[in-house]
């Protein structure tokens, strides 16, 4: 799938359910962050260098290596993109909120590169001049972070990232110091939300040198009971120490979540089966839906996948509906600007058609 | 999430009001909290970047005869108090320039000041030099310590050398 069809799918291929703990794990990511030696930071620097460091880029990708590895790619500006697909790519986690909002780089000047499976990106001129990501479905931590080595294992053949042989690579922030790598997963905790424990969980995980944020917002009231676990430090530790670390803590908490279900299903199981067929239920029949309750329903309805209490469903179709159900995919695909009410129709009319074939003989 | 009053970008800024004891979370995008903040008088929320300069080691006085003289990286410009609004440095050079007193602030964030990562295959000759260039003053300072003065001469030596190819090859690095 190229850029300019990835902003009209709602499925990304790291939505494939096909992977490992995905009754808990959405996802699992690496970024690194890099800079050009010789030019200022993208916040610091004039137009005229951050088109040369978007030049600099797109001529990397051209290496015959790069293109062997990771197919033939462009960079697209960001200028090139509607706002709303820009959005799009957000709701679909290709790309940060921040690189659509900072205003300090010119839109023209800001550079977008995702290899055709969509686990690879690279943003040009964010926060850093580039942004190089990896994004896998599932707990793929290793495998995530490997692919955005080697990515930067070929880009650095061509370009002269700024590395300092005390501190590591040099990064506009100094939280990103070091190996510049901020490794992170996606989490689906509902169980804990209902027992009330994923506080002191998260609380702890955050004593080990984790942060822990809940998906759109940074505070822990998540939306969709999603949370997201990463590194803190980026300076002193090896990335396969990093990534070990995140791994085998990310370890703690599924098995923690999947207890949690346990003992749902041992004390509760007509109050917990209830709810999440409630939540089906309303979901294939509503007619309205506002984004926060379509949030809310489709965690419970996921919550029923994983437990087995709901047949029929896979994990790919939740995901793909907590795009389509976010208002950016419905002024997309309505091609307008909707009110309120609008958007809540929409949102009910399209969670109903996916959800039409769906036979839930539990 | 989506921003409450525009409904239209993610909210990334959080205030909690609290008006007759009743506690309200505000969730807004940076631009309406910009809004927000003028039309109610909120204080700035609390954002790492405010934070980040506060982690700062002092001035040593030693450094600046002038008094109150701030200090400026002379390759992008940026300044102290640059740092201090954003909590972003502005080149490769900054950290040169604010060297030291950036010490402590990694410390506090990272608990280290070594790198100890992956290293760019073309940095990787100057990357070890340097590592050996350190590991030799470390026993020099371990043998002056020790009165050993013969050994420590040796090393004064070694480390002179590798300091000479380190300069032909382009400088010591931060
Ligand atoms: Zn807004
Ligand atoms: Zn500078």
């Amino acid at each position: 799938m190229s850029l300019k069809e990835a902003v009209h799918n709602p499925y990304s291929p790291w939505m494939d359910h096909a992977a490992p703990e995905t009754d808990v794990v959405i996802s699992s990511r690496a970024r690194l962050a890099r800079n050009l030696a010789n030019f200022s930071f993208p916040h610091q620097m004039s137009p005229e260098a951050a088109e040369q460091v978007v030049h600099a880029v797109a001529l990397a990708l051209r290496d015959p290596e790069f293109s062997a590895r990771f197919g033939e790619v462009e960079l697209v500006r960001l200028a090139e993109l509607a706002p709303v697909e820009r959005w799009m790519l957000v709701e679909k986690h290709l790309i940060s909120p921040g690189f659509v909002t900072a205003e300090r780089t010119g839109h023209q000047h800001k550079g977008l590169v995702l290899s055709a499976d969509e686990r690879l990106s690279i943003m040009v001129n964010e926060e850093d001049h580039l942004r190089i990501q990896s994004l896998y479905p599932g707990l793929q931590l290793a495998a995530a972070a490997r692919l955005a080595d080697e990515a930067d294992g070929l880009l650095e053949k061509t370009l002269d990232f700024a590395f300092s042989d005390r501190i590591g690579y040099l990064t506009a922030c100094p939280t990103n110091v070091g190996t510049g790598l901020r490794a992170s997963v996606m989490l689906h905790l509902p169980a804990l939300v209902l027992l009330g424990r994923v506080k002191d969980i998260l609380t702890a995980v955050t004593r080990l040198g984790l942060t822990v944020r809940g998906l759109f917002g940074e505070g822990t009231e998540s939306a969709g009971h999603l949370f997201q676990l990463s590194n803190q430090v980026t300076l002193g530790h090896s990335e396969a120490d990093i990534v070990n670390n995140l791994e085998s803590i990310t370890r703690q908490v599924i098995d923690q979540e999947r207890t949690a279900r346990e003992q749902l299903q041992k004390q509760m199981p007509v109050v917990i089966r209830d709810r999440v067929s409630r939540a089906f239920g309303i979901l294939r029949h509503a007619y309205v839906l506002s984004s926060e309750e379509a949030m809310r329903l489709l965690s419970d309805v996921r919550l029923g996948v994983g437990m087995g209490l709901l047949k029929g469903l896979t994990p790919r179709l939740l995901s793909e509906l907590m795009v389509k159900t976010r208002s950016t995919y419905l002024v997309k695909t309505s091609g307008r600007q909707l009110s309120p009410p609008e958007r809540g129709e929409l949102r009910a009319t399209l969670v109903r058609q996916a959800l039409q074939g769906v036979k839930n003989n539990s | 999430m989506l921003c409450e009053r525009c409904k239209q970008h993610p909210a990334s800024v959080h205030y909690t009001e609290v008006i007759n004891n009743q506690k309200r979370q505000m969730n807004l995008c940076e631009a309406c909290a910009r809004e927000a903040q003028k039309a109610f008088g909120l204080g700035p929320a609390l954002n790492l970047q405010n934070f980040l300069a506060g982690l700062m080691g002092p001035v040593i006085a030693a450094e600046t005869p002038g008094g109150k003289q701030r200090l400026k990286c002379e390759s992008c410009g940026l300044t102290e108090e640059m740092f201090g609004e954003q909590g972003l440095l502005g080149c490769a050079d900054c950290y040169r320039y604010f060297g030291d007193r950036l010490q402590p602030l990694f410390r506090r964030i990272h608990g280290s000041v070594r790198h100890t990562g992956k290293v760019p295959q073309r940095s990787r000759k100057n990357y070890l030099l340097v590592q050996e260039v350190d590991r030799l003053r470390a026993e020099l300072h371990d043998a002056v310590e020790k009165e050993e003065f013969e050994r420590a001469a040796e090393l004064r030596d070694e480390i002179r050398k590798l300091e000479e190819r380190l300069g032909r090859r382009g400088g010591m690095g931060t």
